[in-house]
């Protein structure tokens, strides 16, 4: 089989799913999401490619992928950040946290920062409603937001790639004596 | 309240709990577990049907009967689905449940998997949950380590296998039928039902679909006995809830407290009441598909029953509050956007029918709206209501004509006055 951009690291990542279903169609999800994770997005040629290595048809690949909002079809910045808008979230400010990164990053919504670095995107709830507002940035969550920690979480990525700001596992309100 | 007893949280409130194995089998974990081995698995079903535990996602299903839908005499396999989507706008209770007590539910679903005769349990989790994937794929390990997983399970000869399966971005994988068709690496679109998943579910095998805090009660179910669990709560809604408040509120969180409580207890008590101590206007009382809920409705009880007789669902018990100053066009429009984006366009009155509210709600909230779009709100959610593959057609239409109902004049207000009188800048605010 002649893969035309998948890699072998991500051809074996795929394959080691395989046992987990009784077909391979179900593996589809998770080729999209690592294929996504080496290339940033989702290009025509790798979702050919996904369709040769899981007997597919392309147009199997392409309809799922357009249907999850996860995928991205058009590649996105290095920190892929997506504001929660949803009631929850817009009305405890979340309208304002996303005019205060467009103002910080010199973007609209749906742009990409000339250098590449930061994506703008709006999108609906991610399930953190008490701890609004919020973002994604790529994997992780950055809960209860202000303009200061909004800051600091834009400089940390800059500067080392990652950030401890990123929430850790979920409790809210603290029950075991911590702040 | 009166004191009561944390059921699902009480672990994760010990200072120092990480949630490891080990923290949990020190606090009696999978002995539940080792206990129904021994049981026969009609015997599994009885006591939880006897417990009266219902379905924490939304329908409020009575669990032990949908488990007994399951054909005894099947050949060949049959699944456990972990309904671990958690998408209802409000809704952020399984999140915790997963990343701080993973254990907990892992041993919830070997409990179920061996009551339905399953040998394969997928956990459908959503997309963006990346910490709570990983925290669940560690804690699949351990167990397997420990063996708790795999074959011949505490010598019953009993095998089971537990696979972390990840959405990717879609609220009606929720569905849980859709939710099938996503682990089967479809596009997430509700099946028509019957056949139910019980007969043809996962692969067309039969298949059990439980959400993550039902499932998480059933160590404590087996251990304390059905009649303790039924003791707790109300009659016909027994146990505890998690109640997941978000919005205008002092102190937001995951509260846990048995069926019944009121909602004034849960928005003045645990969560501090109001934020700037303004006056309540609008609740929402079990996630973004509820009908909306007034302050004279504060009294009621929040368990199936008595949130339907107010007119609304206790659904995912999501609340979410609003004060005074809140433009309720503004928040429909806000929940209208949502199910717009969300419907997975399969039928034809909820796909069209969303965009054609949305379109009006807008005008309206950006003071275009003409006198006749009442009517003609109301008349779409007619056309949508009872008449979709699956319940995200009512769903939607929920919000719509609770607000109508509740709030007519200030739909009218925005309609005569020719502008939003809550955001006169509301076009700019959100107009993305």
């Amino acid at each position: 089989m002649k893969l035309k951009v998948l890699s072998d690291k991500t051809k074996d990542r795929i394959e080691a799913e395989y046992p987990k279903y009784p077909d391979k169609q179900s593996v589809l999800l998770f080729a999209l999401r690592v294929t996504q994770g080496e290339h940033g997005h989702l290009s025509e040629d790798a979702m050919v490619d996904i369709a040769e290595l899981l007997d597919l048809t392309p147009i199997q690949v392409y309809e799922v992928a357009t249907f999850y909002s996860q995928y991205n079809l058009k590649p996105v910045g290095k920190y892929f950040i997506q504001v929660c808008k949803t009631l929850s979230c817009a009305l405890v400010g979340s309208g304002s946290t996303v005019a205060y990164l467009e103002a910080k990053l010199g973007i609209r919504v749906g742009q990409t920062t000339s250098d590449g670095l930061f994506t703008l995107k709006l999108v609906e709830c991610l399930a953190a409603c008490g701890s609004a507002p919020m973002m994604q940035i790529n994997d992780r969550y950055y809960e209860s937001l202000t303009e200061e920690k909004v800051d600091r979480i834009l400089d940390d990525l800059k500067r080392d790639g990652r950030s401890d700001l990123a929430t850790g596992p979920f409790m809210l309100p603290m029950m075991q004596g911590q702040k | 309240m009166a004191d009561y007893e944390l059921i699902l949280f009480k672990n994760m409130a010990r200072p120092g709990y990480t949630g490891s194995l080990e923290d949990y089998q020190g606090l009696g974990g999978y002995t539940a577990f080792e206990k129904v081995l021994k049981l026969s698995p009609g015997d599994v079903i009885e006591e939880v049907k006897k417990s009266g535990l219902r379905g924490r996602g939304g329908a409020g299903f009575p669990t032990g009967l949908k488990w007994s839908f399951i054909p005894k005499d099947h050949k060949g396999p049959r699944y456990l689905c972990c309904n671990a989507d958690e998408s209802e706008p409000g809704t952020y209770k399984d999140r915790q449940l997963m990343e701080r007590d993973p254990h907990q539910m892992l041993e919830g679903m070997a409990i179920c998997c061996y009551a339905i005769g399953a040998q394969k349990a997928y956990i459908y989790i959503r997309g963006e949950f990346d910490l709570g994937a990983e925290i669940l794929e560690k804690s699949i390990q351990e167990a397997y380590k420990a063996k708790l997983l795999g074959e011949n399970l505490f010598g019953s000869g009993f095998n089971l296998d537990v696979v972390v399966h990840r959405g990717a971005g879609a609220y009606i994988c929720g569905e849980e039928t859709a939710l099938l068709e996503s682990i089967e690496g479809k596009r997430g679109k509700p099946r028509v039902k019957p056949p139910f998943p019980a007969i043809h579910g996962l692969y067309q095998e039969p298949t059990v679909i439980n959400n993550v805090e039902t499932l998480a009660n059933l160590p404590y179910i087996i251990n304390k006995g059905a009649d303790w669990f039924s003791g707790i709560g109300t009659e016909k809604s027994s146990g505890t809830k998690i109640f997941s408040v978000s919005g205008h509120v002092k102190r937001p969180g995951n509260y846990e407290a048995p069926m019944g409580v009121t909602l004034r207890e849960i928005i003045y008590d645990f969560s501090g009441g109001i934020l700037g101590d303004k006056q309540l206007k609008a609740v929402i009382p079990g996630g973004a598909s509820a009908p909306f809920m007034t302050p004279d409705q504060l009294d009621t009880p929040m368990d199936f029953e008595s949130v339907a007789a107010a007119g609304s669902m206790l659904g995912s018990a999501a609340i979410t509050v609003m004060d005074e100053d809140t433009c309720i066009v503004w928040a429909a429009k806000n929940l209208m956007e949502f199910f717009h984006h969300e419907s997975c366009g399969k039928c034809t009155p909820c796909r069209e029918g969303s965009a054609w509210i949305l379109k009006i709600l807008r005008r309206i909230e950006g003071g275009l709206g003409q006198p006749e779009d009442i009517d003609m709100l109301e008349h779409l959610c007619d056309g949508i209501g009872g008449k979709t593959v699956c319940a995200f057609g009512d769903a939607e239409i929920g919000p719509i004509l609770s607000t109508i109902k509740h709030f007519r004049e200030e739909y009218e207000t925005h309609i005569n006055e020719k502008r939003c009188p809550y955001r006169p800048d509301a076009a700019l605010a959100m107009a993305h």
